[in-house]
C-alpha cells in the first residue's frame, strides 16, 4: 500500500528569502511550494534558482510534500528553472498558468529528458499544473489527463479573474463555474483538486466560509497565503465521524475481502474500487492528521 | 576559470549572507568574513566558499563575507551564484551529482 | 576541582569565595537563626529634615567608606540615570573599591558601569546579570574579584543571610515626600512596582531616597516607608521618560513566535492543573505577549478564571484583569507605562516584594502556589538545563532574572524558544553556562515540536494530560539533532581557568562558574 500523502495545505516560500523559507519547513502546512515565479523579480531568479535548489537538496524539511513551482511556460528562465528543479528531486513541480494540454506533455518530455540525463528514476516527479485563465479552465479535462505525471491542479483566482473581466469578490460568484470545471476535470483525471486562495489575512470570518464552499463543493486542498491560515485550512478538511466510520468500514470490508481471497470486494451492496479504496485511505489519513483517535487500524 | 567582473548575491537580511567576489589575478583567494558566529562557524564558512570556489576551477577572487546567520546550504547557493554573476557563465546544472 | 550534582566542575574557592556546590532543587534547608539585617534603629527629633541638597551631602551624611556595599533597583530597566549620578558623586567624593549590587544590572550607556570598575570605583559586583560593555570586560578577566550572578529570589535570601550586607541603598523613586515615603506608582517618570527594593529598604544600613518628583507630605500612595529612609535627595532627572513608560508592547507578527505561543497555551489548556482559579505567569518578551493574548482568548471560550498573575507585569495582563479573566495581578515589575499606573488605580493589582515573589527561603511566597510560568532561554540542552546568561561565542547576554525561581515553584514550568536562532543552535548537548537546573523544567515548546522532561516532578501528569491532544511530543534529543542538522556542529568556545562569574542557584549553591573566553 502506497502512502496516502495528505495535501490540505500549500504554502509558498518565496526564494529570494532564507529565512522565509528555513521558517517555512516549520509549520503544519502538507505542502511547501519553494518559488521561482511571481516573488522573484527579474534580477534575481538566478539567485532563487541556486537557493531553491540547494534547499531542497540539502535542508528538506521532513514529512512535508515538497514542490518548486517553475517560471512559466514561455518564459526565458523555464529551461534552466527545470534544469535545477528536477535535479533537486522535489515531490513535484508546481507549473503556472497552464492552459493546452499541448503545454503539459512538452514539459512532461523536458523533465523525462533531465531525469535520464542526470540518472534519476524516470517519472518520479510529479506536476502540479496552476490554471489562472479562462482557456485553462475550457481545457481543464484534457490538462488534467495529459500526463501521468499530473497529480494535482489548482485554481489561481486572482489571474483567472483578470482574464475574465470579472471582479474578486470574497462571496466567490465570478470563479464558481472556474471551480466546479477544476474539480470535475481532477475527478474525471482521479487527481487531486485545489482551491485558490483567500487572501484577506485579516478576515477570519470570511475565511471559514470560504472554506464552506471549499468543503462542500469538495476540494482536496487549498493553497494558503500566509501561515497564519495553515491550521484553519487544515481543520476545515478533518472529516466527520461518520465520514470516518463508513471510510473505516471500507478498508476493513477490504482487508477481510483479502484475508479471504474473494477476489472482488462488496460492501452494502456494491463494489468497491480503486477509487473507493483511495478516497477512504485518504480520509482516514486526514483524521489522523487531525488527532482524532476514535477509530482503529485493523 | 577566471572570473571577469565583480559581483554581489545574497541579502544583509537576518539569516541571509552577502557576497561579493571580485577577481584577483594572480592573487589567490583571499577571505575576508563580517560574522557574529565567526567564532562557532568561522572555519566552516569558508570551508564551504573554497569548495564551491574549487567546484568551479576558480584560484583567484577576492571574496568579501558579510554573514548574518546563514545556513551552510544559503552559504552555498550565494557562492554559486556570485560566481556565475562574476564569471558571467550559466551554470552548468549537469555538473550536479547523481544523489544517494 | 570538585563536580556538583549537574555536572559542573567547580573549584573549591574562588578568592576569598568558598563554593558550595549544587545538589539539587529542594535540597538545601532553611538557614537557622534570625535573619541578618544591617538596619539600624534611628531618631528624628520632631522638625528635624531628611532632605539633603546634593546626592554628594547625601553620601557623606551615609558614612559611606570605601570597601562598603552600595545597592539599587532595576525598576527603571534602560531609562534608569540614578546609578549615574551616584557613581559619579561616588567618584567625585574619591570614595573606592565598592561593592555594587544592585538587583539586576542595566545597560546604561553614558556613563558606562564599566568606566567605574576601570576607575576602581566599583571593585565587585553581585547582580543578577551584567550586559553590553560591562559584560564583555568582566568575561576579559578585567575584574579581579569574580561576580556572583543570584537570582532574583536569592538576592534577599543573600541578604537575610548575610551573605550580601548592603552599607547604602539608594532607592529610586517617581514620586517622593521629604520624610521618606516613597512609590514608583505615580509621578511623571512612574516605573510602577518597587518590589525589589524592599528588601534594601528593610536591611541596608542606610537609606536614601532619590526622586525628581518631590510630592506634599505624606506621599500616597506609600510603597517605601519612611521609616525606613535615612536621607531623601531631589534631582532633576532619575531616568528618559521614553524609556521608563515605553507603550504597552505590541502582539508580534512573527508566525513562529505565534505558533510557539499556541502550543504553549494548548499544553496549558490540556494541562490539569487549568481550571477555575489556577494561577500563571508569561514575563515579557514577543513569545509571552503572544502567549498572553491566546491565553486570554482560551480561558473566554472554557469559561475559565484566574486567581492571580505574577512577576513582571506587561499591560497584555492589565487587559486580562480589566476583561475579568484574573481576580489579582501581583506585581514585582511592571515593563511598561499601563502596567506601571495600573497599581493605583486598580484594586486587584498589587505591588509586591520580590522577596514575596521568588525568595525560596521565606515562609512560603506566591511561586510555590503558582501552576504554570513561562520562561525564556537562550540555550537548553538535553537535560533540560537552561542558559540565560551567555551565548553561544560565550558573550554576556542577559541576566538571571527570576527564571529559575519561576522553575523552581510552578507547577509546569514550560521554556520556549525556537530551535535555532539564525545559525546558531538553541538546542544543544550542553548548554554553556547553566542556569536552571534541568530537574526543575517540564516542558519545552520549539516550533519544531514539543519535548517533556521524563525527570521533572510533574513529568507523569503531563504526559498523561497532553496524550488527548494532537500536539507533536517528542524527545528532546531529536530537537537537538535536528538543530544540529540545520546548523552544523559548532566550534567549541574555549576558555581559561579562570572564573569571572559565579552562578548561584536560589540556596547559594553553585550552579556553574563562567571562566574567561579565550580570544
Amino acid at each position: 500500500m502506497s502512502e496516502t500523502k495528505l495535501m490540505r495545505t500549500s504554502l509558498y516560500a518565496g526564494g529570494t528569502s532564507p529565512a522565509k523559507m528555513i521558517q517555512a519547513g516549520f509549520y503544519n502546512e502538507d505542502c511547501i511550494v519553494y518559488d521561482l515565479e511571481d516573488s522573484v523579480f527579474g534580477e534575481e531568479k538566478d539567485s532563487a534558482r541556486f537557493l531553491v535548489y540547494n534547499a531542497v537538496k540539502y535542508q528538506r524539511p521532513k514529512g512535508k510534500y515538497v514542490l518548486i513551482r517553475v517560471n512559466g511556460i514561455y518564459s526565458q528562465h523555464l529551461e534552466e528553472d527545470l534544469n535545477a528543479a528536477v535535479r533537486a528531486r522535489p515531490d513535484a513541480i508546481r507549473i503556472p498558468k497552464v492552459e493546452y494540454a499541448s503545454e503539459v506533455k512538452r514539459i512532461d518530455e523536458a523533465i523525462t529528458a533531465i531525469e535520464k540525463a542526470a540518472s534519476l528514476p524516470v517519472g518520479g516527479i510529479q506536476l502540479w499544473c496552476n490554471i489562472e485563465s479562462y482557456l485553462g479552465v475550457l481545457n481543464a479535462r484534457e490538462i488534467a489527463q495529459a500526463s501521468p505525471r499530473v497529480a494535482a491542479m489548482a485554481l489561481g483566482a486572482e489571474d483567472f479573474t483578470a482574464s475574465m473581466g470579472a471582479q474578486r469578490t470574497k462571496a466567490g460568484w465570478e470563479i464558481f463555474y472556474a471551480r466546479n470545471a477544476i474539480l470535475m476535470a481532477c475527478r474525471e483525471a482521479g487527481i487531486s483538486a485545489q482551491d485558490a486562495v483567500f487572501s484577506d489575512l485579516n478576515d477570519e470570518e470570511g475565511l471559514r466560509q470560504d472554506l464552506e464552499m471549499t468543503r462542500a463543493l469538495g476540494f482536496d486542498g487549498k493553497t494558503c497565503v500566509h501561515p497564519r491560515q495553515i491550521d484553519t485550512v487544515n481543520g476545515c478538511f478533518t472529516p466527520s465521524e461518520k465520514e470516518i466510520r463508513n471510510a473505516a468500514r471500507v478498508i476493513a470490508a477490504l482487508e477481510q475481502a483479502a484475508r479471504e481471497h474473494t477476489g472482488v470486494c462488496v460492501l452494502d451492496g456494491s463494489m468497491v474500487d480503486k477509487p473507493m479504496e483511495l478516497r477512504a485511505r485518504a480520509t482516514l489519513a486526514k483524521a489522523e492528521a487531525a488527532g482524532i483517535k476514535m477509530w482503529r487500524k485493523i | 576559470m577566471e572570473l571577469k567582473k565583480p559581483a554581489v548575491a545574497g541579502t544583509l537580511e537576518s539569516s541571509d549572507i552577502q557576497i561579493t567576489l571580485q577577481p584577483n589575478p594572480n592573487g589567490g583567494i583571499r577571505i575576508y568574513l563580517q560574522s557574529d558566529v565567526k567564532a562557532l562557524f568561522g572555519d566552516a564558512i569558508e570551508q564551504t566558499v573554497r569548495e564551491v570556489l574549487n567546484e568551479f576551477g576558480v584560484a583567484n577572487a577576492l571574496v568579501n563575507i558579510v554573514d548574518k546567520g546563514a545556513l551552510d546550504f544559503v552559504i552555498r547557493a550565494r557562492m554559486q551564484c556570485a560566481v556565475c554573476r562574476a564569471a558571467e557563465i550559466q551554470y552548468n546544472w549537469e555538473k550536479e551529482g547523481p544523489h544517494e | 576541582m570538585m563536580v556538583n550534582s549537574l555536572g559542573r566542575e567547580l573549584p573549591e574557592r574562588i578568592g576569598d569565595y568558598v563554593v558550595r556546590p549544587y545538589r539539587g532543587a529542594y535540597d538545601t534547608p532553611a538557614r537557622e537563626g534570625s535573619v541578618i539585617t544591617r538596619r539600624t534603629a534611628g531618631h528624628r527629633v520632631p522638625g528635624e529634615s531628611k532632605r539633603k541638597e546634593s546626592l554628594k551631602e547625601a553620601i557623606i551624611a551615609s558614612g559611606l567608606k570605601d570597601g562598603m556595599t552600595i545597592s539599587f533597583h532595576h525598576s527603571f530597566r534602560e531609562g534608569d540615570q540614578i546609578v549615574g549620578q551616584v557613581l559619579a558623586a561616588v567618584r567625585d567624593l574619591g570614595v573606592k573599591d565598592l561593592r555594587f549590587a544592585p538587583s539586576a544590572v542595566v545597560n546604561i550607556k553614558k556613563p558606562s558601569i564599566v568606566d567605574f570598575v576601570r576607575d576602581g570605583i566599583i571593585a565587585r559586583i553581585e547582580a543578577s546579570g551584567i550586559r553590553g560593555e560591562l559584560g564583555d570586560a568582566v568575561l576579559a578577566g578585567e575584574m579581579e574579584n569574580p561576580v556572583i550572578l543570584r537570582t532574583h529570589g536569592a538576592r534577599p535570601r543573600a541578604i537575610e543571610a548575610g551573605e550580601l550586607q548592603i552599607d547604602v541603598a539608594f532607592i529610586g523613586a517617581s514620586a517622593a515626600d521629604d520624610y521618606g515615603n516613597c512609590t514608583g506608582q505615580i509621578g511623571p517618570n512612574a516605573c510602577g512596582s518597587l518590589g525589589y527594593s524592599f528588601v534594601d529598604a528593610q536591611h541596608a544600613g542606610c537609606v536614601i531616597v532619590v526622586t525628581d518628583n518631590l510630592v506634599d507630605y505624606p506621599c500616597c500612595p506609600v510603597s517605601i516607608s519612611q521609616q525606613y529612609v535615612d536621607y531623601v535627595v531631589k534631582v532633576d532627572s532619575i531616568g528618559d521618560p521614553a524609556k521608563i513608560s515605553a507603550g504597552a508592547a505590541r502582539l508580534t507578527k512573527n508566525p513562529r513566535d505565534l505558533m510557539i505561543a499556541q502550543r504553549t497555551v494548548d499544553i496549558i489548556s490540556a494541562s490539569r492543573y487549568f481550571k477555575e482559579g489556577f494561577s500563571f505567569q508569561t514575563g515579557a518578551g514577543a513569545i509571552p505577549i503572544a502567549i498572553t493574548k491566546y491565553l486570554a482568548q482560551c480561558m473566554k471560550a472554557r469559561g475559565v478564571k484566574a486567581s492571580f498573575a505574577l512577576g513582571g507585569i506587561p499591560a497584555a495582563i492589565i487587559d486580562m484583569y480589566d476583561e475579568g479573566l484574573v481576580r489579582v495581578v501581583a506585581c514585582s515589575q511592571s515593563f511598561d507605562s499601563v502596567a506601571a499606573r495600573a497599581i493605583s488605580d486598580r484594586p486587584g493589582v498589587i505591588e509586591i516584594d520580590n522577596a514575596d515573589y521568588a525568595n525560596a527561603y521565606s515562609k512560603g511566597g506566591y511561586l510555590n502556589r503558582e501552576d504554570f510560568g513561562i520562561l525564556g532561554a537562550l540555550e537548553v540542552d538535553v537535560d533540560f538545563n537552561v542558559n540565560i546568561l551567555t551565548g553561544s561565542s560565550g558573550e554576556m547576554m542577559g541576566g538571571l532574572g527570576g527564571g529559575p525561581d519561576v522553575a523552581g515553584g510552578a507547577a509546569v514550568s514550560i521554556v520556549t524558544i525556537p530551535i535555532i536562532r539564525g545559525r546558531t543552535p538553541s538546542i544543544v548537548p550542553r548548554v554553556f553556562t547553566l542556569c536552571t537546573p534541568g530537574e526543575t523544567v517540564a516542558v519545552v515548546v520549539t516550533e519544531a515540536g514539543i519535548a517533556l522532561n521524563p525527570k521533572h516532578k510533574n513529568y507523569a501528569e503531563l504526559k498523561e494530560d497532553l496524550e488527548h491532544t494532537n500536539l507533536k511530543l517528542v524527545d528532546i534529543h531529536e530537537l537537538q539533532q535536528l538543530a544540529q542538522s540545520m546548523t552544523g556542529v559548532p566550534k567549541p568556545v574555549e576558555t581559561t581557568d579562570e572564573v569571572t562569574c559565579i552562578v548561584e542557584y536560589r540556596d547559594g549553591t553553585v550552579l556553574d562558574v563562567i571562566r574567561r573566553v579565550k580570544r
